[in-house]
């Protein structure tokens, strides 16, 4: 299986990057090339295996704990904003998107 | 007021720790000491933020704390972050010109729990770019080079980590390991590293990469410093880190001088096959036969996916790489194209400005295996083979107590060597993703030397919960060798 240049103009458009032209002719080849390797994984007969994210749940439960509903953090809305490129009355600024 | 026969800068942890208690050299010496150092070795491109009066203050207040009597254990020692950690007091940039400037408004948990310890923060250091790298030529700031050679790489993605501990620019350093990213470079800068259990250190604070791999540890030259470093670095982190383990803090340090004798090492015959370069092989080889004369044992095993674990952690690393930078779209934080049509352009150019070539490859096959129609035949196929991957270690643990091979299958390649090949550095990953995958801890002990007089790393794989046994063993073999003790010519 190959992707194709239409595949790399949908995956960017998904992934929201721009690409040029030139830099998309390389992640083609580069991608295809990459996904040369990933052949070998999808040979392996994974029947009834259950898939795993956290490693150690391998040998014991593991249990993704949740914090309580309560708030615990005080008002930084200042600090928070500080690294933010366009701020007005403590908004983050966007372009226009309702007409 | 330091009368000690040793260079401040010779001292690890342990001593630094001890001279500072005992009020042979003041924090403020040895912060002084070490930032001079950074500076008159600047060339070495190991920090990417250093600012001497954060630095200063600290080590002043080290320095009453110590007066006082109230000092922590590691009080005055002075170490340095990787820059994927974020900091309140210095900027945090992951590497990457998207975060060009950012100041976080907060501190990491890693982070905040050494400095609970006392330790006195230098800077921060170079990193591959949101530590997807692993020669550190994809920081976006500028490259490192390896102190044993400087027309070779340190390895990465914790590649200024390794540096600034080999050069002798921070008695020890953070670093954080996703698919070896500790182990590597320290393998190729001949210093001591570990990386825990998946879950005992806190990810709160640590830039994400791939949140079910990536794990903070430290680097040093000794065990004896890694185990007295992980003690306060790791612990639960219940409110702030849903995969934060519920495990109480160890004292690590607490085995270090235990016998070995009777120890089973298994040696999987995976990782010495023909893609070892024989340099490597000798020097581990040399390593084993130092753990047989204290008693050791070495057990065949057989770790049948090691191969499988480069496309394993190649889909599922991107795939969350790919979801967590999401977060890069030039509003809340970061970098903003200046010129766009519209919102949705506005997220591409940012993106695309923001981004090196690595990080965009790695959003891209993310986005790719997670797209409708791909995801059951990668992402959820290399999870399936993960499971397999962690059930194959933990077959072997059944023979053996630990298990031992190289880190890495060459020393480190010359700047520029892979040239623009991503598949060449993710091949070179081979020996340290398995124990990524299977969320193990691992460690890399300097092993001696192999071509170009270059250090070799030799890799430890422990069961989960036994980095202690892990750093028992290491400690062990650095009693009976002085390769970690090593320096290159001209620091």
């Amino acid at each position: 299986m190959s992707l194709t240049p239409d595949d790399i103009a949908r995956i960017a458009n998904l992934a929201r990057l721009e690409l040029h032209p030139d830099e998309s002719e390389r992640m083609l080849t580069q991608i295809n090339g990459f996904f040369g390797i990933v052949e070998a994984m999808r040979a392996v007969d994974t029947t009834g295996v259950e898939p795993l994210a956290h490693p150690v749940a391998v040998i014991q439960d593991v249990a993704l704990r949740l914090r309580a509903d309560v708030a615990s953090e005080p008002n930084q809305r200042e600090a928070n904003q500080r690294s933010a490129p366009a701020v007005e009355r403590g908004l983050f600024l966007v372009p226009k998107v309702i007409e | 007021m330091h009368s000690a026969s040793k260079p401040l800068h010779d001292l690890g942890v342990a001593e630094l720790a001890a001279s500072l208690r005992a009020g042979q050299v003041s924090a403020v010496e040895a912060a002084q000491h070490f930032l001079g150092r950074a500076r008159s070795h600047e060339s070495l491109g190991a920090f990417l933020a250093i600012d001497e009066e954060v630095t200063m203050n600290q080590a002043r207040a080290a320095d009453a704390r110590l007066a006082a009597g109230t000092a922590g254990p590691l009080e005055g020692v002075p170490l340095a972050h990787k820059d994927i950690f974020v900091t309140k007091d210095l900027p945090s940039t992951a590497g990457s010109r998207m975060l060009e400037g950012y100041r976080s408004p907060f501190d990491a948990t890693v982070v905040r729990k050494l400095a609970d310890a006392g330790v006195v923060t230098l800077g921060k250091l170079n990193c591959d770019e949101f530590a997807m790298g692993s020669s550190n030529e994809n920081s976006a700031y500028q490259p490192a080079c390896n102190p044993w050679d400087l027309s070779r790489v340190p390895g990465g993605s914790s590649g200024g980590s390794a540096v600034a501990v080999a050069a002798r620019l921070a008695p020890a350093a953070t670093g954080t390991d996703t698919g070896g990213s500790i182990r590597q470079p320290a393998s190729f800068c001949g210093i001591t590293g570990i990386k825990p259990t998946y879950g005992r250190a806190s990810r709160y604070g640590m830039i994400a990469f791939a949140s079910s791999l990536d794990q903070a540890g430290p680097m040093a030259r000794s065990a004896e410093d890694c185990a007295l470093l992980l003690s306060n670095l790791c612990g639960p982190d219940p409110d702030r880190d849903s995969t934060s383990l519920d495990l109480p803090t160890e004292d690590f340090a607490r085995s270090l001088n235990d016998s070995i004798d009777g120890l089973r090492i298994g040696i999987p015959k995976e990782f010495f096959g023909e893609g070892l370069s024989a340099d490597v092989r000798t020097a581990v080889e040399g390593v084993l036969g130092e753990f047989e004369k204290m008693g050791a044992r070495l057990v065949p095993i057989s770790l049948p996916r090691t191969e499988l674990s480069i496309p394993v952690y190649y889909i599922i690393a991107p795939a969350e790489a790919s979801s967590n930078l999401s977060r890069f779209d030039g509003v809340k934080f970061g970098h903003r194209a200046k010129a766009f049509a519209d919102l949705v352009d506005m997220y591409k150019k940012t993106r695309a400005e923001g981004f090196g070539d690595e990080v965009k490859r790695r959003i891209m096959i993310g986005t790719y295996v997670l797209s409708h129609g791909y995801y059951d035949a990668y992402y959820l196929q290399a999870q399936k083979i993960r499971r397999m991957i962690a059930d194959d270690f933990q077959q072997a643990f059944k023979s053996c107590d630990l298990i031992a091979g190289p880190v890495a299958p060459t020393v480190a390649w010359k700047l520029g060597g892979h040239g623009n090949d991503p598949l060449a550095d993710y091949l070179a990953d081979i020996f340290t993703l398995p124990a990524s995958l299977a969320g193990l801890p691992g460690m890399s002990v300097p092993a001696g030397f192999g071509d170009g007089a270059m250090p070799v790393g030799l890799q430890l794989i422990g069961n989960y919960f036994t980095e202690s046994r892990l750093l028992n063993a290491a400690h062990r073999l650095q009693q009976a060798t002085d390769f970690h003790s090593r320096k290159p010519e001209g620091v």
